[in-house]
């Protein structure tokens, strides 16, 4: 009985000296993670002479002048730079999810020919990166004046092998082919079905790859740096790698800490009102055990 | 991630066939593939057989050169070195210093996560931190990395101030601490990510396993060894081999911290840093190809692991 009892609160101990120690990992990688991201808001908020003098832990009061100055910017047009990056995301993230939903129900609802090979096809190129057709896809665009134009960053976002298999694991899960043959009793066209019914039953799988997507469009910076090259069509990444090339000694470091909280702000935003739900779309449709 | 549903099959009604619809559907993906990823690849490859550049105002080519440009790739400099095997030493040694260390700490955190024994608590909190690198603008996280260790940023000052070191450390003169950071800003991108992916690798594994395990008497350590790693092993491939992949195409971070120069010595360039350095100004799409197609090949294999990996089970 004693030994027994010796025994179980050896146990306890053992697990809480392991619980602790794992807390403590935990709390060091948070740290970690959060430190960069900490000194970026705090030094965002102090002028330029402050930041020069020394090393700040707390929040000073220049967070608005910093924002006036970066925002009015005349060598880097932040807010132009903000709007067109958003308008490709979301014109990237819009196309990317309706059509990579609408290939997986081609492949997931109708039995035809080609069928296997098709599936086949886009689970072979899935992981081959972008950048190594890049060379043709910039000489193309140049040769048919698609340089300083949105499209060839747009467009290509129909095919998203990535995407599309997301779509069509998820499918596989939650949508019986019953409900497409009650609606096709009711009369309801193939294209109206997919638009009005099918679409609906995938909300959360559409909603967490358009997060996706735009946040990969917002962040995309290879690309858009070999096509854009007039001022006014630049993309942030492209700005922020400007003030990179720009004589840094010379620059209101204020002002260059507020640059890139613009340049991560909205997605930042987007994740801490979302993070749960992004979380759980990371796994859904990646792996396969 | 099992897909154990089979993918329904439209019951045919008599006669009506509705096999159209389903090109139809895919229609718009293979025309948009074959435009914007297909034809720039063979356009890519054809063009590495050409001599195809600006020079100034003046195009040369394109011309048929045949192997040459493969042979001036892989022809070493006057110092001896042969570029392209030295950026591609770079980039996996970038890549390993980062991604070692992500795999262990994401296989620990995984293990932390899913422990019935630990119950940690503040997971969703824990899990959300260590995945919003992930999510950030690669190129923005780099010029902040480059902010803070500047000779006159934060960190410096910081360890000036508490007296650690007497004088400012040049983070980006030193070959160890340009690549160190790199591989630093890697690895905190990415062992989130990975964490997420091994737990549900984990919890994919029949529960019932750990149980018999436990009753048998198993302590933590043998568990892990004996029941989640072997089990864990295909997701744990998998996750390496795209990784890798990833890590081939290293470019945001080391280009915006060394503002494309790969300081110092160009010891930090990596292999898309050379394709981009080809495309940028001079148009060298002969080069550009030759390059494109040696990143090709490493990947293609790559990734015909992955597609095993992924079909294996698939009927």
């Amino acid at each position: 009985m004693r030994s027994n009892s010796s025994d179980s609160r050896k146990a306890k101990a053992m697990l809480t000296l392991s619980r602790a120690v794992v807390y403590i990992i935990l709390v060091f990688l948070s740290i970690l993670c959060l430190f960069s991201f900490y000194m970026l808001i705090i030094n965002s908020t102090r002028s330029n002479a402050d930041l020069q003098g020394g090393f700040r832990f707390l929040p000073q009061g220049n967070f608005l002048i910093n924002l006036k100055n970066a925002w009015n910017d005349s060598s880097i047009n932040i807010p132009r730079g903000m709007a067109n990056s958003f308008f490709v995301a979301a014109a990237t993230s819009v196309l990317t999810t309706y059509f990579s939903a609408l290939t997986a129900y081609g492949l997931h609802a109708y039995d035809f020919k080609l069928k296997k090979a098709a599936t086949t096809f886009i689970l072979a190129v899935m992981v081959i990166p972008k950048q190594v057709s890049a060379s043709g896809f910039v000489q193309l665009c140049y040769r048919f004046g698609l340089t300083d134009s949105y499209l060839p960053l747009i467009l290509p976002g129909i095919a998203a092998p990535v995407v599309f298999f997301y779509m069509k694991q998820y499918m596989a899960s939650v949508l019986p082919m019953e409900i497409v043959d009650a609606a096709r009793v009711d009369g309801s066209g193939e294209f109206w079905t997919f638009n009005r019914i099918v679409l609906p039953m995938i909300k959360p799988a559409i909603a967490v790859q358009m997060i996706f997507s735009f946040v990969e469009s917002w962040n995309n910076y290879f690309l858009p740096a070999l096509l854009l090259n007039k001022n006014e069509m630049k993309t942030v990444p492209i700005m922020i790698a400007q003030l990179r090339a720009a004589d840094y000694s010379k620059f209101d470091l204020g002002k260059v800490y507020m640059f890139i909280l613009l340049a991560i702000l909205p997605v930042l935003a987007v994740y801490i009102f979302l993070s749960r739900f992004i979380i759980k779309g990371v796994t859904a449709g990646s792996v396969k055990g | 991630m099992q897909t154990t549903a089979k993918p329904a099959r439209v019951k045919r009604k008599k006669g009506i066939s509705y096999a159209k619809w389903g090109y139809l559907f895919i229609l718009p993906f293979f025309v948009t593939y074959s435009v914007f990823s297909l034809a720039p690849q063979v356009l890519t490859i054809y063009n590495s057989f050409f001599e195809n550049y600006r020079e100034g105002l003046t195009q040369v080519g394109p011309k048929f050169v045949g192997f040459q440009n493969y042979v001036k790739l892989f022809t070493p400099d006057k110092n001896g070195a042969v570029s392209i095997l030295k950026f591609a030493g770079n980039t996996m040694i970038m890549w390993i210093e980062g991604a070692v260390p992500q795999v262990l700490i994401a296989l620990l955190l995984s293990v932390f996560f899913t422990s019935y024994r630990l119950k940690i608590r503040g997971q969703q909190f824990f899990k959300t931190v260590i995945y919003m690198p992930n999510l950030i603008m690669a190129s923005a996280f780099s010029m902040l990395f480059f902010t803070l260790f500047s000779n006159v940023g934060p960190v410096n000052q910081l360890l000036l101030q508490t007296g650690w070191i007497d004088e400012a450390i040049p983070f980006f003169d030193k070959r160890v601490t340009v690549r160190g950071l790199v591989a630093t800003m890697n690895f905190l991108m990415w062992f989130g990510n990975t964490t997420i992916l091994l737990m549900a690798g984990i919890m994919g594994i029949d529960q019932n396993l750990f149980e018999a395990a436990n009753i048998d008497g198993a302590n933590s350590v043998q568990v892990f060894f004996r029941v989640t790693l072997p089990l864990l092993m295909p997701v744990l491939v998998y996750t390496v081999i795209t990784a890798l992949i990833g890590g081939l195409q290293m470019f945001d971070v080391p280009q915006v911290l060394t503002n494309g120069a790969g300081t110092p010595n160009r010891s930090s360039t990596t292999l898309i840093m050379y394709l981009n350095n080809f495309l940028k100004t001079s148009k060298n799409y002969g080069m550009a190809g030759a390059v494109s197609v040696i990143i090709f090949i490493i990947t293609g294999l790559l990734s015909i692991l992955v597609f095993k990996s992924l079909t294996k089970d698939d009927n």
